[in-house]
C-alpha cells in the first residue's frame, strides 16, 4: 500500500474522529430505545394514514385533503394572483383538441341562442345575443391552453375581456364576490372568483382564430384563460349570473379543485 | 458499497478474539435519521399520487420515430398499483403532501448547511477516480476498496446527484402547479410540456436510485442498516488511532469496522 493512500486514509478518517462515540453498553440501551421510537414513528404513521382515509369524503375527497385545497387556493390567491401568463405569437397557435361535450351533446340552433345575465338575488338583468358580445371590445390572444390532464396547447381565441362585459353590471351589483355560468341544458356549471374572472386574460370567445367557434368548442360564446385549467373554461354559456356564496362547479362536485389556477 | 473487510457487523461477535476495545461511533445525528425516514414514506405518497396524475396523460415513451421500444406505463402496472382513473384524488393527495415533503426536503438543506454535514456529501477532487474503484470493488473485479470517510466516493456522487434531482423535481413540479404565477418559472424547463417531462424523468431517477439503494443496503448488512436507525455504528481498532491522528497509523486500518454505506 503506497503512502498516499495511508495520507488519504488518514485525512477521510480524520473526517470520522470528530464523531462522538459511546461504549458499548450505553450503545446497547440506546439503540433499543431507537428501535422502540422508530417502532412507535412506524405504528403513528400507519394510524394516520388510515385516520386520514376515514374521514367523512367532502365532494369526493377526504375532509382534510379538501381543506388543503382550499388553504392552497388561500396561499396563491394570497402570494400573486394577478400575474398574466405569457401570449404567443399567431403562427404558434394551433386547432385544439375537442375533449369534453358535457352540456353541448346536442347541436343547437345558433340562431336562437341567447344568455340570460342574472343578479345575485336571481333576478334576470339581460337576455342578450351575440350581437351585445361583438359590440364590445375586441382582442385576440394566443395563450398556452392547460387540461387537467395534462396536456396543453397554443390556442388562438378571439373576444371579449370578461372584464369589459361586466363594465354594463358593475354599478347595479355592486361587490360580488362570484360568478357562476352554465350551459343553456345546465348540466354543465363552472363557479368562478370574481377577481380570477376580471382578469384581462379571461375572455369571453367567439372565435378561434378568426373564424367563429364551432359547436364542439362552444359556440357561440365561451370562456377562455390560460389561467385556470380547461375544466373551469365552459362552452356554449347559457347563464351568466352573479353569486354571493361560492357557486356549485361540475368537477369541483367530483374531487377535483374549486379554484383549479394555475 | 462497503469496505466489508474483516471486522463482522455485529458487536456481539467482536468481543472473544478482538485485542481491541468495540466502542460505538455516531455517524447518523439524530435529525438525519428522522429526515430520511419521514421523507421514505412522503416520497412514496408523491410518486404514487403522481403516478395517477399522470395516468390522465401518460405520454412518455422510450422508442425511435413511431416506434415505441417502451411505453410509460404498461396497463398491468396502473391496475395493479390503482393509479387508473383517480387524477383528482391523486391531485388532492399531491398538492397535501407535496408541501410536507417540500418542508422537510428544506429543513433537511438547513441542516446540512448548518453543521457543514454536507462535507461528508459533496463529492472532493478524488472522487471520480475514487468512484470508479469502488463500483470495480462492488463487482468484485477489484480486491481492495478506495480509503473513505463516512461515505464512499460513489455514495457521494450518488447521494449529491439524487439532492439536486430532489431540488430539480421540487421546483419542475411548482413550474406544473402555478406555471403563471410562477412564471417566468417554467422557462427554466423550456416551458409547461418541458417542466412535466423534466419533472416525470426525476421521478424515474428517484425510483431507480430506490433500487440501488436497497440492493446496496441488503448488501452491506445489518450493522450498516441498524445505524441509520440507532445512529451508531460499532468499531473496532487501536485506541492510539483515534485518540491521535499524528500517530502513524498502521498500514492496516481495514481492522475497522466503519461499514457505513448505502
Amino acid at each position: 500500500m503506497t503512502d498516499d493512500r495511508t495520507d488519504r486514509e488518514r485525512e477521510l478518517r480524520a473526517e470520522l474522529d470528530d464523531a462522538p462515540t459511546i461504549p458499548v453498553d450505553e450503545f446497547r440501551t440506546r439503540s433499543r430505545r431507537s428501535f422502540l421510537t422508530g417502532a412507535a414513528g412506524l405504528g403513528a404513521a400507519y394510524l394516520g394514514w388510515q385516520w386520514l382515509q376515514d374521514r367523512p369524503d367532502v365532494a369526493g375527497i377526504p375532509k382534510p385533503l379538501r381543506d388543503t385545497l382550499e388553504f392552497n387556493e388561500d396561499v396563491w390567491r394570497t402570494v400573486s394572483e394577478s400575474r398574466s401568463a405569457p401570449e404567443h405569437p399567431i403562427s404558434k397557435a394551433t386547432p385544439i383538441q375537442v375533449n369534453g361535450r358535457i352540456g353541448i351533446r346536442n347541436e343547437i340552433d345558433l340562431a336562437d341562442w341567447t344568455v340570460r345575465v342574472e343578479g345575485p338575488d336571481g333576478d334576470v338583468l339581460d337576455e342578450l345575443d351575440i350581437s351585445t358580445f361583438e359590440a364590445l371590445p375586441q382582442r385576440d390572444m394566443v395563450i398556452e391552453h392547460k387540461c387537467i390532464e395534462g396536456w396543453s396547447s397554443i390556442v388562438h381565441w378571439g373576444g371579449t375581456r370578461f372584464s369589459d362585459f361586466h363594465a354594463r353590471y358593475a354599478d347595479q351589483v355592486g361587490d360580488v364576490p362570484y360568478v357562476s355560468l352554465e350551459t343553456p341544458d345546465g348540466l354543465y356549471y363552472v363557479g368562478w372568483d370574481m377577481p380570477s374572472i376580471m382578469h384581462p386574460q379571461t375572455m369571453l370567445a367567439l372565435r378561434q382564430g378568426t373564424e367563429p367557434l364551432d359547436q364542439d368548442h362552444g359556440a357561440p360564446l365561451r370562456l377562455a384563460t390560460p389561467n385556470k385549467y380547461g375544466i373551469k373554461c365552459l362552452k356554449r354559456i347559457g347563464v351568466i349570473r352573479y353569486a354571493r356564496k361560492r357557486p356549485a362547479d361540475y368537477w369541483a362536485e367530483r374531487s377535483y379543485d374549486w379554484y383549479a389556477g394555475l | 458499497m462497503s469496505i466489508d473487510t474483516n471486522a463482522p457487523a455485529s458487536d456481539t461477535e467482536t468481543t472473544d478474539s478482538a485485542p481491541d476495545e468495540p466502542i460505538a461511533r455516531l455517524v447518523h445525528p439524530r435529525a438525519i435519521r428522522w429526515l430520511h425516514w419521514i421523507n421514505f414514506p412522503l416520497l412514496f405518497i408523491m410518486i404514487w399520487s403522481g403516478l395517477r396524475i399522470y395516468w390522465a396523460e401518460d405520454v412518455y415513451a422510450f422508442g425511435i420515430g413511431s416506434w415505441q421500444w417502451f411505453a410509460f406505463f404498461p396497463d398491468a402496472v396502473y391496475e395493479t398499483l390503482e393509479l387508473d382513473r383517480r387524477l383528482a384524488r391523486g391531485m388532492a393527495f399531491h398538492f397535501a403532501f407535496g408541501w410536507l415533503f417540500v418542508i422537510n426536503g428544506a429543513i433537511y438543506a438547513i441542516y446540512l448547511l448548518a453543521t457543514r454535514e454536507w462535507r461528508h456529501i459533496l463529492p472532493d477532487r478524488h472522487a471520480a477516480r475514487e468512484a470508479k474503484d469502488v463500483v470495480l470493488h462492488d463487482l468484485h473485479l477489484r480486491t481492495t476498496a478506495p480509503p473513505q470517510g463516512k461515505y464512499n466516493a460513489a455514495q457521494r456522487i450518488s447521494y449529491t446527484v439524487v439532492l439536486v434531482m430532489a431540488f430539480v423535481i421540487v421546483l419542475s413540479g411548482f413550474a406544473i402547479y402555478k406555471p403563471t404565477q410562477l412564471y417566468p418559472l417554467p422557462l427554466l424547463f423550456g416551458g409547461y410540456q418541458g417542466a412535466r417531462l423534466v419533472h416525470f424523468a426525476m421521478t424515474i431517477g428517484l425510483l431507480l436510485f430506490f433500487v440501488v439503494h436497497l440492493l446496496q443496503v441488503a448488501r452491506s448488512g445489518w450493522g450498516n442498516f441498524r445505524s441509520m436507525i440507532t445512529g451508531y455504528v460499532i468499531e473496532r481498532r487501536p485506541p492510539s488511532v483515534a485518540a491521535d491522528p499524528a500517530v502513524p497509523a498502521n498500514d492496516d486500518t481495514s481492522s475497522d469496522s466503519v461499514e457505513v454505506s448505502a
